[in-house]
């Protein structure tokens, strides 16, 4: 353990920890407006400034659109800013999200990963955050409350060095509202760990020397812009990596990077899977080895920029391939995590089969028996999309 | 930015130095050009206040000309020029 960093053990829910988190970055900016499951972070942040343990200007909007807004315009100023929302506040955000995106803000974000309408449904799935993933935001799932506090750190230092909004995705009420014990680092070591905000603010309000933030650019420009994105996303790869390096350097904790195998050694057959339901899997994989059947899990922990060579890697001389999703592309070619990874492995050497099995939408529980499912589909590799838990069998 | 700016040096977004819609000519949108006769105008200033682009130019509290370069002809300086002065009219491009 760094020398820097003594730590403590607290009992916290996702929410408090994403708001002790901020507490202890000291944001310069936060705008938000609260949404189920989300909305604790905010509540326990705006008591953090009426107690005057923070610096931060709160600013309360009357929507996720001027939330957002208001992230942009004070990011653009050069201040470090951070906000949090949920499902249909997420889909009310996407307007602005491609607009911080385009201006290369350095905003950070909190999901708490809820299912988006119709049917209303306050309960967690991926369907929000997928719906932003072609929007330039990064984005990193994590497994449990730990995940979520640490992912929310070291986020502040990705998105100042690459340039890039990031969003940290917690599942909704499994990880934003469960009690989990979290080792938290001391305010001065997240201090020093982020540091003191972004270095190349815009001068917005610099009378002497104005500038305009987001002009109009018309054929002859555009295209560059969006193609100099693109190449952030990508480069992001290599910041990631080297924050999380320094993210252990300095809290003596080390972060799983794109993936996290589980139980991979030698492993013919995987679960590929994101977020809190990782830890179930995990549980039933192993038993699954004990039991003598090679199977493995590899959970994704960041899914822009995304991680195709760290899966290729992690894949390499699987046959079979089970991914498990809460979210779904209505393309009849299944979720987007399903998507993408056959995307990546299609230039494999040798590529597994892929069965894609979505479970858990708008909180759905996964039973007992659906993991025998799971077990079962990774085993016969019948390929394609399977919905799990309907009652219809897969 | 023109087509030859390689996209590299874009790294930070788009962002521009002030001031440079004075060098953007929306003039040449125009398909009717007002035409100002000072003689009979009462400056009174109205065209000033209503002109969207600015264009209507003013010294001291009187108005000496009209920036043509970025008047892009919607005509409501002549539509708020009083009547009895009449000192704006519209007057088709092409047409001295």
């Amino acid at each position: 353990m760094s020398v820097l960093a003594p730590t403590r053990r607290l009992g916290l829910t996702g929410n408090d920890a994403v708001a002790l988190a901020w507490k202890q970055i000291n944001p310069d900016v936060v705008a938000a407006y609260p949404i189920t499951p989300s909305t604790q972070v905010v509540e326990k942040f705006s008591q953090y400034v009426a107690d005057g343990v923070v610096q931060t200007q709160f600013v309360p909007v009357e929507s996720e659109h001027s939330a957002l807004s208001a992230c942009v315009g004070a990011a653009a100023c050069g201040a470090r800013v951070m906000t949090a929302t949920s499902s249909q506040g997420l889909a009310l955000m996407h307007e602005i999200l491609y607009i911080a995106a385009g201006l290369r803000l350095p905003i950070v974000m909190a999901v708490a990963n809820r299912a988006l309408s119709a049917p209303i449904n306050i309960h967690g799935d991926h369907s929000d955050a997928m719906g932003s993933r072609d929007s330039g935001w990064l984005q990193l799932y994590a497994k449990d409350v730990q995940d979520a506090y640490d992912l929310t750190i070291l986020a502040v230092r990705v998105a100042e060095r690459a340039r890039l909004p990031v969003m940290v995705g917690l599942d909704g009420f499994t990880l934003s509202h469960s009690l989990e014990v979290v080792d938290v680092y001391g305010d001065d070591a997240v201090r020093a760990f982020v540091g003191p905000g972004p270095d190349d603010h815009y001068h917005f309000l610099d009378s002497p020397e104005p500038i305009t933030i987001g002009p109009l650019a018309l054929p002859d420009s555009y295209m560059d812009f969006r193609r100099a994105l693109a190449e952030a996303v990508a480069r992001s790869a290599e910041i990631i990596a080297r924050e999380a390096a320094a993210f252990r350097e300095h809290f003596g904790r080390s972060l799983p990077v794109f993936v996290e195998p589980v139980a991979m050694e030698a492993a013919r057959a995987a679960v590929v899977l994101m977020g809190s339901y990782a830890g179930v899997v995990e549980e039933a994989v192993l038993r699954w080895r004990e039991a003598g059947r090679a199977v493995g899990l590899v959970r994704p922990v960041v899914f822009r920029p995304f991680p195709a060579e760290a899966l290729r890697a992690a894949l390499a001389g699987v046959e079979h391939v089970v991914v498990m999703e809460r979210a779904d592309t209505l393309s009849t070619l299944g979720g987007p995590l399903g998507v993408e990874l056959r995307a990546a492995l299609y230039g494999a050497v040798r590529r597994p089969v892929v069965t894609d099995v979505i479970f858990g939408l708008g909180g759905r529980e996964l039973r007992e028996e659906d993991l025998e499912q799971v077990g079962r589909l990774v085993e016969e590799a019948p390929g394609g999309v399977r919905y799990l838990g309907t009652g219809d069998g897969v | 930015m023109s087509t030859q700016a390689s996209w590299r040096a874009l790294d930070r977004g788009p962002v521009i130095a002030g001031g440079t819609s004075r060098a953007f000519l929306t003039g040449t949108w125009r398909t009717e050009r007002p035409v100002l006769d000072l003689e009979r105008c009462i400056h009174c200033m109205l065209c000033w206040l209503y002109c969207p682009d600015s264009s209507i130019q003013a010294r001291d509290g009187r108005v000496v000309g009209i920036d043509l370069d970025h008047c892009k002809g919607c005509g409501v300086c002549a539509a708020v020029c009083p009547p009895r002065a009449h000192a704006i009219v519209m007057v088709p491009e092409g047409q001295p």
